[in-house]
């Protein structure tokens, strides 16, 4: 049977097979899984057993449960002093992978142009180039801790450019902006009359500075898609389950694709995320805390064995350098799969521009970092006497 | 609470070397601060949390919670019967309670006699001793945070972008 040429085109994804390879063994330990290690808190868990107990199986409203967006924009005044109207400004998604897709086609016409910074998240680009659009890559330096700059935007931009996408902290690099930085990018953005797609799902794991939100900057909220969810701070990846704010004409709009698409977010996902704000506080700092520990550890483990690495303020990744073996990322990866069993993602998979570097996670216990960290070095000692 | 006793409190193995790495710390700044909680009696000592449960042979040691009431004394109220109670070594734990009952032992035993034994022949006997309840622990499902189940296999897929 004959698929679209739209799905056809869709670049597919480089590494699938890599992938297999690893789900294939056994004994691997993987540093390849963009996910928290730990396991959803058990009162927000309880409370979706709870709910369905209760008789909680229905559909809701499109948008998402009233109590919940309310709860929501409660959260985001008293956290980041955001002022998102629960009625027409905030949409519940099925993620944030939801929310993307919902924006761009609520945004988009027919070659319309999205900025993407690189290396970047998976799904940016083909999503993209399903509603129509066409994704401008622009290149991020390591010498700049794979930051955007402002001439980057300068030099990408043209007539048909609507909207940039921006990750922060970042998968799979762990950058993130503090408020001078991201102000910069905030004017530029203005400058060219672009509309921010802002992805921040990683906020909560902010390490070095407070986690400043697209729309808090000055006359940043008109012109920002925000969204968010509650898979990583909350450990919630399997409930699928996030969210959209913005104005609310571009609200409307994504609802409109959202309630024939998908109709509502699970129920049972609902009410967990509404225990989550409410008293998922405590847990979600803790975490912060054990992965802040992880990241230390890692950082600087790496750079001793000789994987230059940035440090990464956000998120739980590291994308250290590995050009000094002279193998690309795909090699790289491969070889210490197959000869130390250890699992890590090849840059590659996020753009041409991670060629030479690897991403490591640290959502993993630090016995098997450390396990993981030291195979990674007995394969660099290896390899250099190889090469010699 | 000091990072460094969060971390050794999860694992008493922790190296002075991975604890300098994690807290961004130099090694010798770690085993100084360690060796001050140590002198200062803040770290008692290090132990291996193991799974009775999975351990359980006709051997075995028995528990109970014991529900305690005393007569306090002048000046000195509960602490030093309670020191009396919990210097025997059959007592592995001793608290001091608000509510019905003022101290909670708990009693670890060869069998269900020798903690019967204990109970009658030397707390009820004991001076300002009112009276007491014995509880005995059939099965154990938790024990200061950690569930006392064989560790599960992680359900996370091996490789997520």
């Amino acid at each position: 049977m004959k698929i679209s040429k739209l799905v056809e085109q869709m670049p597919p994804s480089g590494i699938r097979a890599f992938f297999d390879l690893v789900i294939g063994m056994k004994d691997v330990i993987s540093l390849g899984v963009g996910e928290p290690d730990f396991v959803t808190p058990w009162n927000i868990i309880e409370r979706a057993i709870y709910s369905l107990e209760e008789g909680y199986t229905s559909y809701t409203s499109n948008k998402g449960l009233a109590e919940l967006r309310q709860e929501l924009a409660r959260h985001l005044k008293h956290r980041y002093a955001l002022d998102y109207d629960p009625e027409e400004e905030i949409l519940i998604t099925v993620g944030v992978s939801e929310g993307f897709d919902l924006t761009l086609r609520a945004l988009l016409n027919k070659g319309d142009k999205v900025l993407v910074p690189e290396p970047s998240y998976v799904s940016y680009g083909p999503l993209t180039g399903l509603a129509l659009g066409e994704p401008v890559y622009i290149k991020t330096k390591p010498e700049n801790g794979f930051k955007i700059t402002p001439k980057d935007i300068d030099g990408h931009c043209d007539k048909k450019t609507k909207a940039i996408v921006l990750n922060y902290p970042n998968n799979p690099t762990g950058t993130s902006y503090s408020r001078a930085e991201i102000s910069k990018i905030a004017r530029t953005v203005s400058k060219h009359g672009l509309i921010m797609i802002s992805d921040e799902i990683y906020c909560e794991l902010t390490y070095d500075f407070k986690h400043i939100p697209f729309p808090a900057l000055p006359r940043m909220k008109e012109r920002t898609v925000y969204l968010n969810g509650f898979s990583k701070a909350y450990a919630m990846t399997g409930w699928r389950i996030g969210y959209a704010c913005g104005p609310r004409e571009i609200i409307a709009a994504m609802t409109k694709v959202h309630q024939y698409t998908m109709m509502c977010v699970p129920i049972m996902s609902q009410m967990a995320a509404l225990e989550a704000l409410k008293h998922g506080e405590k847990a979600v700092q803790e975490m912060k805390r054990e992965y802040r520990r992880r990241r230390e550890y890692v950082i600087s483990r790496l750079n001793e064995i000789g994987l230059p690495c940035h440090r990464p303020e956000g998120a739980f990744y590291a994308f250290p350098s590995i050009k000094k073996t002279g193998l690309s990322s795909m090699e790289f990866a491969n070889r210490l799969l197959k000869r130390e069993k250890v699992a890590v993602v090849p840059g590659t998979a996020f753009g041409p521009s991670g060629e030479g570097y690897i991403r490591i996670s640290y959502a993993s216990s630090l016995d098997k970092l450390k396990e993981a960290l030291s195979r990674i070095e007995t394969f660099l000692t290896a390899i250099a006497v190889h090469s010699k | 609470m000091n990072e460094i006793l969060e971390i050794l409190e999860k694992n008493a193995r922790a190296t002075v070397e991975d604890i300098a790495r994690m807290l961004n710390m130099t090694p010798k700044a770690v085993s100084n601060m360690i060796k001050k909680l140590e002198k200062d009696g803040v770290i008692l000592k290090y132990k291996t949390v193991i799974n009775k449960e999975l351990e359980r042979d006709e051997n075995s040691d028995v528990r109970a919670l014991i529900e305690v009431k005393l007569t306090p004394q002048k000046n000195v109220g509960f602490d030093h019967l309670a020191e009396r109670i919990y210097q025997f070594p059959e007592v592995t734990s001793c608290y001091l309670m608000s509510g019905t009952y003022d101290l909670l032992v708990v009693v670890e035993g060869k069998n269900i006699h020798t903690v019967s034994n204990f109970v009658a022949e030397k707390l009820s006997a004991m001076e300002n001793v009112r009276g007491t309840i014995t509880h005995f622990i059939l099965k154990k499902y938790k024990e200061d945070g950690d569930i006392l189940k064989q560790p599960e296999r992680s359900k996370r897929p091996a490789i997520t972008l």
